[in-house]
């Protein structure tokens, strides 16, 4: 084939930046097995049941498990589930089906913004607001805290899957003599949930692995923790600890709840993805 | 321009004298009040004004249709009517669309568009089973009576009944495009609509689908006062008893279906019957 000066240097250029996107994506990817093959290497070896059913031992004694911490990430996670997601689901529903123009928008920055803060900023803005007038650490404080970061993310998405939808359908409600409500509740959000359930399970699958909301909120607790009024362990938080521990056996334990936390995480991902799938096929 | 309202006046259900009698009938008074009326209509879309000064009468159970190449405002034109146009929001109107002598901006929004159905250029079932995507409009009214019959009825008078009756909880995604048109027209005419407005509900379908929508439409005609926009000047034929051409945003002509296709007062009418733009 013939080629001029000027040919075979776009064909050289195609080439070059071909390779270079594709060695990019190829690093993107090969970050993330990298560290699930580091984590199921090391925390696969220290995974045993004792690790969901005992509580961590003292340092010295070979062992034990993170059953507390387990059990406190849930309750936190709970809490920070029943505030953050109405919140964030019926304020998206208002970014999406109501407002006027200025408003949503400033709110839509807000909520960006608010995502944004560093968590570690969350977590002192909730001991301020929780854990100083309790004078005590506890999953209350905890949870408000990942629920203020539950709170954006949820907005975002549901607005997201909600703006999706058709306008035809809400305006076949609308001419249906429905009111703007009505429509809302009865069409547009049904023909969205799964897109809607599929924001809210990533979200919460987020902030299931944050750390720092946690760590002066919570606390941690070596031991199990009553109710939601005492110093709670979360997953997230014993990593923290028992990986800057200079005991072997602690860090062994880390690897073991690194990999429950990201196996918990991944499933999470894979359960939202299933049900976005299943909506999006004709019923 | 200024001879535009004298076609808009007194569509009359006398038979036309003949053919070769001018559209501009005498404004006497109709046999019976129009069900619709525009009086000065301007339309705008923030600074775009999409209607101009229209007027025009909608005769009580017959069929209306509207006609005119793409961006002449006839949609705009019917999406006033039952004020879907107010949810889009730059859009703003000037005049008067009178409903039953009522002007449509005194009565509430909600009652006025049970009164006045719609159907959409595009098939928009409910994700819903086929049963509730009709029963809808029955309950967000709340109107009272046995929603079977309702159902029923209503997918008979849309010529649906047949093909739907042993799947009523199917999804309404399942049906085809002219079913689903048929649906939508049943769901609109569930709430027992005075007037139903059609934005080229059969643009999107194939000949035979478009002959059922057709018939079914002169089927409820006794009841219903139908307007229809439609791109398809032989269905703005076969259907309609008055029609309206529009162009860049006026009404051009309005008069008995018969004189507009055979005898047209105006130029640009006849320019475009004849396929000469357009």
């Amino acid at each position: 084939m013939m080629m001029d000066a000027r040919t075979k240097r776009r064909y050289a250029l195609n080439n070059v930046m071909l390779s270079l996107t594709g060695f990019c994506a190829i690093f993107t990817v090969s970050i993330l097995f990298l560290i699930l093959g580091y984590l199921v290497y090391n925390g696969g070896r220290a995974l045993d049941w004792d690790f969901f059913t005992k509580l961590p031992l003292p340092p010295g004694e070979n062992g034990g498990g993170m059953a507390n911490a387990i059990v406190g990430s849930a309750k936190m996670i709970f809490v920070a589930t029943a505030i953050g997601v109405p919140i964030g689901f019926l304020g998206g529903v208002y970014l999406s089906e109501f407002g006027g123009k200025t408003f949503p928008y400033i709110i839509r920055y807000m909520a960006d913004l608010l995502n944004g803060v560093p968590s570690i900023v969350i977590g002192i803005f909730a001991w301020t607001v929780v854990v100083v007038p309790m004078h005590h650490f506890s999953a209350w404080a905890g949870g408000f805290a990942l629920a203020l970061m539950l709170i954006p993310i949820t907005v975002r998405s549901t607005e997201q899957f909600l703006r999706a939808v058709p306008n035809n359908l809400r305006e076949g409600a609308l001419a249906l003599g429905a009111s703007k409500w009505k429509t809302v509740a009865s069409v547009v959000v049904p023909a969205s949930l799964s897109g809607v359930l599929t924001g809210i399970i990533l979200g919460v699958a987020r902030i299931a692995g944050e750390t720092a909301p946690l760590l002066f909120t919570a606390l941690s607790n070596q031991f199990w923790s009553d109710g939601f009024n005492e110093p709670t362990a979360s997953l997230p938080v014993m990593i923290y600890n028992h990986a800057i521990a200079p005991y072997d056996d602690w860090h062994r334990q880390a690897w073991a709840a690194g990999l429950v936390l990201l196996t918990m995480v991944l499933l999470s991902n894979i359960a939202a993805r299933t049900i976005l799938a299943r909506g999006a096929a004709p019923r | 321009m200024a001879t535009i309202p004298e076609f808009t006046l007194s569509q009359t259900h006398k038979p036309v004298p003949s053919v070769a009698t001018p559209s501009v009938a005498a404004p006497v008074a109709a046999v019976a009040p129009p069900k619709l009326k525009a009086e000065g209509l301007h339309f705008f879309y923030g600074a775009f004004q999409a209607l101009k000064d229209i007027n025009l009468q909608v005769e009580t159970n017959r069929i209306t249709a509207l006609i005119g190449p793409s961006g002449c405002g006839k949609s705009t034109f019917l999406r006033t009517l039952n004020r879907i146009n107010d949810t889009v929001k730059t859009a703003r109107w000037e005049g008067q669309i009178l409903l039953d002598n009522q002007d449509i901006r005194e009565l509430d929004v909600t009652n006025l568009r049970r009164r006045v159905g719609m159907v959409f250029q595009r098939p928009n079932p409910f994700p819903k089973s086929i049963f509730d995507n009709i029963a809808y409009g029955p309950r967000v009214n709340g109107i009272k009576g046995n929603l079977t019959e309702i159902v029923e009825k209503s997918l008979c008078r849309a010529a649906l009944w047949e093909e739907v009756k042993d799947k009523l909880q199917k999804s309404a995604y399942a049906l085809s495009g002219g079913q689903q048109q048929r649906l939508c027209i049943a769901r609109a005419l569930a709430v027992d609509p005075e007037v139903l407005l059609l934005d080229e509900p059969c643009s999107a379908l194939d000949p035979i689908a478009t002959a059922k929508i057709e018939d079914l439409l002169i089927s409820i005609k006794d009841q219903t006062t139908i307007v229809i926009v439609t791109h398809n000047m032989q269905q703005a034929a076969r259907v309609a008893d008055t029609t309206g051409f529009f162009l860049l945003g006026k009404l051009i002509e309005f008069a008995k279906t018969d004189i507009i296709f055979k005898n047209p007062e105006k130029k640009e009418t006849e320019d475009y019957i004849t396929g000469r733009f357009g």
